[in-house]
């Protein structure tokens, strides 16, 4: 499929050399991004996949501290999404998290570290395997992935990491929706001296242990990282459990 | 990729000469002796170099004491060529009211004259100087050419002091950032505010404690209330006769404290918090959208982590 052209894809087309050129045309970017061929290689794996606006990710257009840039997807206006992927094309690690809705919507929002101007997408996949894809670029000033975190200058943090603390609200305009925040570093490895240490499996549990959703979470997900999503309806306690890359272990009741 | 980068230093020199680089300051009379270059109520652009703040001087009988000393060796050197004009003093002092880069990168132009500060402003300037002087650099542009950090030498006490032959009044205060140090003239009655005190222009937040800062608003308006007071300096903003600038500074506060708690509070998630709609008062304020937007990315995971426990 060919998509037309957007005003930012023309006048990048036209300082490339030909063969850049139409490979772009090809890809049909809507964000117009050099990276986007090396994106749909090595995170989608060449799968198929369609630019879709059903897939929403909402972020600042300029992000004022590009430590804690906050990303919301909310691709609930497609039905049957299995799993969702999000990724910064520009960032020095390009993949941001992935999860996997099951009796939430596919809806999250997180906090991310990005090192310069890029897109951030989201792919959601449906279950005949397509990939959708949506997204939306975010200016920066970079430091963000490179820069070490506020744990990494104290040593209180040890005190507290992998503590959770949460609240889910079932009533009001914000109905149904559960918000946790993780006590954690996220350490991106990128950092002289400081080995990659980030969580990488948070599994949110409802009363019954039927699994809202599943988060697997990468070094770009921000310091102390905080997650909305949103499961339509409380009722009930809800379990958050899971662990980092260095094996600590935490789970957590969240009261209704 | 090469493409982009050369695109960006062909806009990047078209910028830089077409400015000249002068900051045209011009020192306005706030009372006998007293005068303050008032800066733009904008954001950093290279347009206007990052004259968007005040600085001040008294003429003491025995020398000059000069407030906050710009964003760039330029406007430094520009100030005190301005200073210089207007009479021919000696340099007794240069104070720095807190660490912030538009109020010290100027230092260097004062080398050779004592450079004082609160403590903690000393501190801040030796550790986080530099990164603010290279973020200026991306904001401003060449009018940041040569400017290097100066950190002040000299520790102040807050206190009645008697400098080059004038009592000057040393207030310590904090929450716009660890240490505000506002300054009163106790001879003309000038009250040289920092950026505890914002005229016509939205706050600023980065280092921001809205409780602390609450109180030293208290403060300063309690000066404001003394016999002799005859004008208050904003950190930014024009020059006031009164303290309607410490009240439009704290209205803002008070709203933005509250509308963030009660965002937490409602659950909303930090997009939909920059999302909000500002209140009527407060859009038409220079530069609030933008300093709303900042002031979410500084403030609101303190009120989140609140409502989260």
């Amino acid at each position: 499929m060919k998509l037309p052209l957007s005003i930012a894809a023309i006048a990048l087309a036209a300082l490339m050399s030909p063969a850049d050129a139409a490979a772009l045309q090809e890809s049909g970017d809507p964000l117009a991004s050099a990276r986007w061929g090396d994106m749909q290689k090595s995170v989608l794996h060449g799968a198929p996949m369609v630019f879709d606006p059903r897939v929403k990710v909402i972020a600042p257009s300029i992000a004022e501290n590009p430590m804690q840039v906050p990303v919301t997807v909310d691709a609930t206006a497609l039905p049957g999404v299995q799993e969702v992927v999000v990724f910064a094309d520009f960032n020095p690690i390009v993949q941001v998290l992935r999860f996997y809705p099951e009796g939430s919507g596919a809806y999250l929002g997180f906090r991310v570290k990005l090192q310069q101007s890029t897109p951030v997408r989201a792919a959601a996949r449906t279950a005949d395997g397509v990939w959708h894809v949506g997204g939306a670029w975010v200016d920066t000033v970079g430091g963000g992935c490179t820069a070490p975190s506020a744990a990494a200058g104290s040593k209180e943090w040890q005190k507290k990491l992998n503590m959770v603390s949460g609240r889910q609200w079932s009533e009001g305009p914000q109905r149904g929706r559960v918000r946790l925040s993780i006590v954690h570093p996220m350490d991106t490895g990128l950092v002289a001296g400081t080995p990659a240490f980030h969580l990488e499996e948070i599994n949110i549990n409802d009363a019954a242990g039927q699994r809202l959703v599943r988060i697997q979470p990468y070094e770009p997900v921000a310091e102390n990282p905080v997650f909305t999503l949103n499961r339509g309806q409380v009722s009930g306690p809800v379990q958050a459990s899971g662990r980092d890359n260095n094996g600590n272990n935490f789970a957590a009741t969240i009261a209704p | 990729m090469k493409h982009w980068f050369t695109l960006f230093l062909v806009g990047f020199n078209a910028v830089a000469s077409a400015a000249d680089f002068d900051y045209h300051l011009a020192a306005q009379r706030v009372a006998e002796n007293v005068y303050a270059f008032v800066g733009r109520n904008e954001d950093f652009t290279t347009r206007n170099g990052g004259n968007i703040v005040n600085t001040g001087f008294i003429v003491a009988p025995d020398g000059v004491v000069v407030i906050d000393s710009g964003p760039s060796l330029r406007y430094g050197q520009q100030m005190r060529q301005a200073i210089a004009a207007l009479n021919a003093k000696p340099l007794a002092l240069l104070i720095n009211t807190h660490h912030h880069p538009d109020h010290f990168l100027g230092n260097q132009a004062f080398a050779g004259t004592p450079i004082a500060a609160l403590p903690a402003t000393i501190e801040g300037i030796a550790s986080e100087g530099n990164a603010f002087a290279e973020n200026l650099f991306r904001m401003t542009g060449d009018w940041m050419k040569g400017t290097e950090v100066l950190a002040p030498a000299r520790a102040l006490t807050a206190g009645v002091v008697e400098v080059a032959g004038r009592r000057l009044r040393l207030i310590a205060l904090d929450g716009h950032t660890g240490a505000d140090l506002a300054i009163y003239d106790e001879t003309s009655g000038v009250l040289f505010a920092g950026d505890l005190v914002f005229n016509g222009r939205a706050p600023t937040t980065p280092h921001a404690e809205i409780s602390h800062w609450l109180v030293a608003l208290d403060r300063l308006e309690a000066v404001t209330r003394e016999g002799g007071f005859s004008a208050l300096v904003p950190g930014h903003g024009v020059v006031s006769r009164d303290a309607a600038p410490i009240r439009q500074t704290r209205a803002w506060l008070l709203w933005l404290q509250g509308a963030m708690r009660q965002a937490a509070r409602a659950g909303l998630d930090m997009n939909e918090v920059l999302a909000l709609p500002l209140p009527a008062e407060f859009a038409e304020l220079p530069v609030a959208n933008s300093e709303y937007r900042r002031s979410v990315g500084h403030l609101f995971p303190a009120a989140e982590q609140e409502a989260l426990q």
